[in-house]
């Protein structure tokens, strides 16, 4: 494929990203939704962000993989004892890339 | 000293809610979205995307997973069409995502609301809803802080995709410093944050798991998207029936 044609291909990506992006935000701001939307409005985020961490902490080749080699799985354990614990962004983010960094290379040597 | 300075202070109007609030609150996403744009930038490079196109998909895509997906597929020298109807499967859980910040942005003109939409991602959704949800339920979040945060994560996103055009040739695997975890690691936190009452809990572990096995039944574009629809029903129907029984 030519730079060229790449160009206009990122273009339509980028239209049919924004379109879910923005409509319901522009048709539905405006409008009071039922109790029972609202309600299931809320519990997005969390369905959300755990559909999308979930599978890429224990799914590996197409199986699900709890192997002491799949650091993705084992990592999050004290990732998230730190994040209940201490509330800490950064405390989460950092010891979940140590645990895995300290990890690899431990395995390799 | 002088008279003037003995006129009482009006008192900040609008305290804790200038812009630097916004890129404050941005900082933990940059450091998610460091590694992830430059290895984006890194894998473009490798797939034979020039640099002003890699540049692009990170300025008017902007969509981290389905930036990665699309250079496989350019690589692959994948048909235009697909690329784009792939993009689109991918990317259209943001709907979920648009539709529930939406209620906060009754007081927002069109195009403000337009140029809010263009920035929204998995994490500044993440960090947004955590944000509003602590808001008055009429007031309208503040604009400074809100774009401030958006932008900050936007640059943070294009600047790390170009360091990862100019250094590619550098950096042949970026494993040993675990910097593929950092985005996983990022959700850990934001979720753990989200779980505010036990139903969340619920919610977090059953939708999980039902993103997984719609993963492995083979729904792979689309498993993020049914799991968070079924999931949030699921936490609607707890709710119901807990308020019953006490009732």
């Amino acid at each position: 494929m030519d730079q060229q044609t790449i160009t206009l291909t990122i273009v339509g990506m980028a239209i049919v990203t924004f379109g879910p992006r923005l409509l319901p935000i522009w048709l539905l701001a405006s409008k009071s939704l039922p109790p029972p939307v609202v309600t299931w409005l809320h519990y997005i985020p969390v369905a959300v962000l755990s559909a999308l961490l979930l599978p890429s902490l224990v799914v590996r080749d197409e199986r699900i993989d709890l192997g002491f080699d799949n650091l993705y799985f084992w990592a999050a354990l004290p990732a998230l004892l730190v994040a209940s614990k201490t509330r800490s962004f950064f405390g989460t983010v950092v010891t979940g890339m140590a645990v895995v960094a300290a990890a690899r290379f431990l395995l390799s040597g | 000293m002088s008279e003037t300075n003995r006129q009482p202070l009006a008192p900040p109007k609008h305290a804790g809610e200038s812009w630097l609030t916004g890129v404050a609150q941005a900082l933990p996403l940059v450091f998610g979205y460091v590694p992830v744009g430059f290895a984006f930038g890194v894998l473009a490079q490798k797939a034979g995307l020039s640099t002003a196109n890699t540049l692009l998909l990170s300025l008017i895509v902007y969509a981290g997973s389905s930036q990665l997906i699309a250079v496989g597929l350019f690589a692959a020298a994948a048909p235009a069409a697909s690329i784009i109807l792939t993009t689109f499967v991918v990317n259209l859980r943001h709907l979920l995502m648009s539709a529930a910040l939406a209620p906060y942005f009754k007081h927002w003109r069109k195009p403000e609301q337009a140029a809010f939409a263009f920035e929204l991602t998995d994490e500044t959704f993440a960090i947004h809803s955590n944000r509003f949800a602590e808001l008055d339920q009429s007031a309208a979040p503040p604009r400074g802080p809100t774009f401030a945060l958006n932008l900050t994560a936007h640059v943070t996103w294009i600047c790390a995709t170009a360091l990862g055009i100019v250094a590619g040739q550098l950096v042949t695997d970026v494993r040993p410093l675990a910097l593929d975890y950092a985005l996983p690691a990022m959700f850990i936190g934001l979720l753990m944050f989200q779980l505010k009452s036990r139903v969340h809990v619920v919610v977090a572990l059953l939708t999980g798991m039902l993103a997984v096995a719609l993963l492995l039944a083979g729904l792979e574009q689309w498993h993020v998207l049914a799991a968070a629809v079924i999931g949030a029903t699921l936490g609607v129907g707890i709710e119901v029936w807990i308020s019953k029984r006490s009732r």
